[in-house]
């Protein structure tokens, strides 16, 4: 588990950053709140997302939840197994069930990201 | 928010609380799926205790009904239940609702959201020799539906109920106090209905639990029970059907008794029936992947917006992404392709026949 190196937004999206790409997927305590996954609507590969748009959609029975870009960029690979296997978002938020992979805009600050200490206190707040 | 008599047992069990038109109701205890394929395949225990009940009575209860509502309650015998409509001037739905007949008038169970709304439209439309009581506040109402929700209900009231016909209910006693068992539902399972006073419910609640405990009973939230409803055609108020929308429209003509003299509406209705309407609620199954959510667009193979959905979701039992909604006529048949707009995305669609789950 890569966690401790996560960084987190206020919408419950966590980013893990490799080099140039940031691979994106909801958190536990997203999944959690959101229930059964049963579908989820990803973005195009080659998509050009701006920070803060909503690129991807995760759908529970009962609700529908836009997915925030954290950071801005090209989507230059999704999850298809998330396609027949949306569950795996429900199973394992922060491993399996990762939505896209964004490269990295030049320029992109990561400031305004939580660590994985700073968003435990967020979600105890909320 | 207010809070039912069973609000502190759900907090206790886990359940995701929501506001749901100004109580504090549990909408899920573990996961829709999981509830949904409990009440399918066992038993699931409801609270349903926002929903509102009022007695009618007085001599001139059965004509007041009558006149009130667009089925007939002159058929009903003591101890039968009738769905039916009430229906304002225009035909538009004030909502949904259940009769029954006592032995002194009528029992009306009505949509929580509603409560308040239909209490004052049929206080309005009453003559002087019936009286209506609101006893939202005082009962309890437990659900118990799925296929082995017989036995749980037999060994908690010490009843034989094999017997019992659908929409027929009965009164006896439950630790020395009334309670009312009703054969109904709202899942298109074989099931009962519960009415008591509030301060049994907790423990009718757990004793429920207990004898169902063997069948696998689970407690169910709103989450299933809109699934639940949704795969049987069952329609919602506020969704399916509102002030809006008739009851011919909405393929409920059958509950629409044009031959029992005068009622609000009927003549509306009667003028809708002889011209034939110009939409219908019908039912479709999405064939592209997605998921259809009440106010997304209906769409014509031109492209052109022609209706919208007004209920939708993935049906847990056959795992398919399913919803219901507004379309003309000439579009309603079953086998029709119809297009519903998602995020911008075209997705196909085929009209179905009848129910979701056969």
């Amino acid at each position: 588990m890569s966690e401790k190196r996560m960084l987190f937004t206020k919408d419950h999206e966590w980013v893990l950053v490799e080099g140039t790409i940031a691979r994106i997927g909801i958190t536990e305590y997203a999944q959690n709140e959101l229930g059964d996954v049963v579908f989820v609507d990803l973005p195009t590969v080659g998509d050009t997302v701006e920070e803060g748009e909503g690129f991807a959609v995760v759908e529970s029975v009962k609700a529908v939840s836009d997915v925030y870009a954290p950071v801005g960029g090209t989507v230059v690979k999704v999850n298809e197994e998330l396609e027949s296997s949306p569950e795996l978002i429900n199973e394992s938020p922060f491993d399996q069930g990762w939505i896209a992979e964004i490269e990295i805009a030049e320029g992109t600050q990561l400031d305004d990201l939580m660590n994985a200490e700073e968003y435990k206190a967020f979600i105890k707040e909320a | 928010m207010k809070q039912t008599p069973l609000t502190k047992v759900h907090r206790a069990l886990g359940a995701k609380m929501v506001d749901f038109h100004g109580f504090e109701m549990p909408v899920q205890y573990t996961s829709v799926i999981e509830e949904h394929l409990t009440v399918r395949r066992a038993v699931g225990l409801f609270d349903l205790c926002h929903m509102g009940e009022f007695e009618l009575e007085g001599p001139g209860a059965l004509g007041a009904l009558s006149r009130l509502t667009t089925n007939d309650p002159a058929l009903l015998g003591e101890g039968d239940i009738q769905y039916t409509i009430l229906t304002k001037e225009d035909g538009g739905i004030i909502d949904d609702i259940l009769v029954y007949r006592t032995a002194t008038g009528f029992f009306l169970v009505v949509n929580a959201a509603n409560a308040e709304k239909d209490f004052a439209w049929i206080s309005k439309h009453l003559p002087s020799d019936a009286v209506l009581t609101n006893r939202t506040d005082d009962l309890a109402l437990i659900a118990v539906q799925g296929p082995k929700s017989l036995p749980v209900v037999e060994q908690v009231l010490n009843l034989s109920l094999g017997d019992m016909g659908s929409y027929t209910f009965l009164d006896t006693t439950y630790k020395g106090n009334w309670l009312r068992v009703s054969r109904t539902g709202y899942t298109g399972e074989d099931g009962f209905e519960l009415y008591l006073p509030n301060a049994g419910a907790e423990e009718l609640w757990q004793s429920l639990m207990a004898a169902g405990e063997p069948y696998g009973i689970a407690p169910i939230g709103l989450g299933a029970r809109d699934t639940l409803r949704l795969e049987m055609r069952m329609p919602l108020y506020g969704n399916d059907i509102d002030g809006t929308t008739t009851p011919l429209e909405a393929g409920l003509g059958r509950f629409v008794k044009f031959d029992k003299g005068d009622f609000i509406g009927r003549s509306a209705l009667l003028a809708q029936k002889q011209v034939g309407v110009s939409r219908r609620l019908i039912g479709f199954v999405l064939l592209d992947r997605g998921i259809p959510r009440q106010g997304y667009p209906i769409l014509n193979e031109a492209g052109e917006e022609v209706g919208h959905v007004t209920s939708g979701t993935l049906s847990p039992s056959l795992n398919k992404p399913i919803g219901t909604g507004y379309v003309p006529v000439d579009l309603a048949a079953p086998g029709t392709t119809v297009y519903v707009g998602i995020r911008g995305k075209r997705l196909k669609a085929e009209i179905i026949k009848g129910r979701f789950l056969k």
